[in-house]
This record gives C-alpha cells, sequence and structure tokens, in this order.
C-alpha cells in the first residue's frame, strides 16, 4: 500500500467520497445530474419526509457536490461538477497506479515465458 | 466482490484489506515476478516518472526486503520494508511491511498467495493491519473509502454523471 491521496485534496476528497458512500445522496446527485431541482422536487422519489433529505442535502452541500440557486421561493439545489471532476481525476490517477504496475506485470510475464519457450529444445515447442 | 475491472481492492472482516489480479501466466513466472529484484524493479515502480533504485530481497523466512522509489524529476524518495514471515515457493509469502514515513501505526502484514488455473493464476494479497482502528484509519484515506464501497461501480457512477453535469 503506498500512501497516494494523501495530497492537498485529501481532505476534500475525503468529504466526496464520504458523500457518496448513501445511496439516497447518489441518487438526489443522479436527478441534478438532469438539471437544477428543489427539495420538494428532491424528496418526491423516496419514501422520505422533507426534513429527512434536507438532511442528505446538507451533507451534499458540504462536500461542495451541489449549491443553491439564487431564486427566492424554490432555492433550487443544482450539482456542482468540480469536486465530481477531482474525485474521477484521483480515481483514475489512483487506478493508473495500480494498472500501470499491474500491466508493466503483463507485459514482464510475457516476455519471461517467451524467453522461457526460447530456452526449451525444439522437440518441447513441438509438443506444445 | 464485485470484479469486472482488471484489478479488485475490497475491505475484509476487521483488520484486512484485499487486492486481487489475475494474470495470463503460470504461477512459477508469477512468483518469481514478485520475489526476484530484477524483475520486481521492472514493474513495481507506481506512478509514471518513478523508478525504484533499491530492490533487496532475502526470499526465506526470516529474510528482509527493502524497496526504495523515487521521482525522477525532483529526487523525492519513498521506502519500505520488512521481513518474510513464511515463503512457500511459488504458491505463497507471507512478509510484514512498514512504510519508512509510516502513514499508519505499526506494521502491516501482506500475505501474497498465487492460485493456477487452465494457465492463469490468481494473486491474492491480503494485508492485514495491527489492529481494526489502523485499517479503518487506513479506510478513512479516501482511495480506500472509494475501494471499499466497490471500486467499479462507484467510478462509472461518476463518470456519467460528470458527463452529464458537463454537458447540461
Amino acid at each position: 500500500m503506498e500512501p497516494y491521496g494523501y495530497g492537498l485534496n485529501s481532505v476534500r476528497l475525503d468529504a466526496t467520497f464520504a458523500a457518496l458512500a448513501d445511496p439516497t445522496r447518489r441518487a438526489i446527485l443522479a436527478r441534478l445530474a438532469k438539471g437544477e431541482a428543489s427539495v420538494q422536487e428532491l424528496a418526491e422519489p423516496f419514501a422520505m419526509s422533507q426534513p429527512a433529505i434536507s438532511k442528505h442535502l446538507k451533507v451534499l452541500e458540504r462536500a461542495g457536490l451541489i449549491s443553491r440557486g439564487r431564486e427566492q421561493q424554490r432555492r433550487p439545489r443544482r450539482l456542482e461538477a468540480r469536486p465530481l471532476r477531482e474525485a474521477t481525476e484521483w480515481m483514475e490517477k489512483y487506478r493508473q497506479f495500480w494498472e500501470g504496475n499491474f500491466r508493466r506485470l503483463d507485459a514482464l510475464l510475457v516476455e519471461m515465458k517467451s524467453t522461457g519457450v526460447k530456452k526449451k529444445s525444439k522437440k518441447q515447442l513441438h509438443q506444445k | 466482490m464485485k470484479q469486472s475491472g482488471t484489478f479488485a481492492l475490497t475491505a475484509n472482516g476487521d483488520r484486512e484489506i484485499v487486492v486481487t489480479r489475475v494474470f495470463h501466466a503460470p504461477r512459477q513466472l508469477v512468483f518469481d515476478a514478485y520475489t526476484k529484484p530484477e524483475l520486481v524493479k521492472k514493474w513495481l515502480l507506481g506512478p509514471d516518472g518513478w523508478s525504484m533504485p533499491v530492490c533487496e530481497i532475502d526470499l526465506r523466512a526470516g529474510g528482509k526486503y527493502r524497496y526504495v522509489w523515487r521521482q525522477d524529476s525532483d529526487g523525492k524518495e519513498m521506502g519500505m520494508g520488512g521481513v518474510y514471515r513464511e515463503v512457500v515457493a511459488p504458491e505463497r509469502f507471507v512478509a510484514t511491511e512498514i512504510f519508512d514515513e509510516a502513514w499508519y501505526p505499526g506494521e502491516a502484514v501482506d500475505t501474497i498467495v498465487f492460485v493456477e488455473r487452465a494457465g492463469k493464476t490468481t494473486m491474492t494479497q491480503t494485508i492485514l493491519y495491527n489492529s481494526r482502528e489502523t485499517r479503518d484509519a487506513v479506510l478513512q484515506s479516501p482511495m480506500e473509502k472509494g475501494m471499499a464501497m466497490s471500486y467499479d461501480r462507484l467510478e462509472e457512477f461518476l463518470v456519467v454523471l460528470r458527463r452529464e453535469a458537463l454537458s447540461a
């Protein structure tokens, strides 16, 4: 295990991932990805009270994943793309870290296999 | 455990994290690639731009190993090492691991098992931390958190969400 992800953004990433760790909050984000919506509209698809939804919205807001619109009456929530982009980029970086290692290992194994075959006699090759 | 990607990383029990990966090679080769310094140096490099100037392996129970990576651009180094507790070639090895700049308390114990089936080898790496608190502290890092909640699914979700958000 390498201490990857302990950079400047790690606190923020933590908040992002914590916020995303809940299915209701992911569903809310998926809804907001289609366009802004009021608390009431967001509560509709869930068997949940508005205060319960508001609690989830607060978590998402603190993580910077959503913001409130200016419209006084509805206070519609909208999705903020930046923290998601950071989270995706971070995960991509981390995936590349592991995948980079494993891909290099894949290539090395191919090389090792072919070297092993070369060392074998022709007879063994024919048997293959 | 979901394993649609090329590797899977999950939390297991109270004190463990598990990484699995399938390689298209017999296990003797995979075992060698994990335990012979001249081979390890070729792949265990981490992000682009890092090299592995030190890779010392004394492959026997009680033997030590030592790895040092260097970021070529600024010379920054990161080292780790430990002691082999058990070596059963080409099936498994158990070793302690501790980083020079420890980012979790105490040492962890790695158990790496290679299982070959139909010419493919499944590598399972189990990292056992010294307490539930330590494991959970590691889980607090965004990487593990993302992984533990099923890396693949989360990533797909993030990608879809991002695409929709940007096109909105």
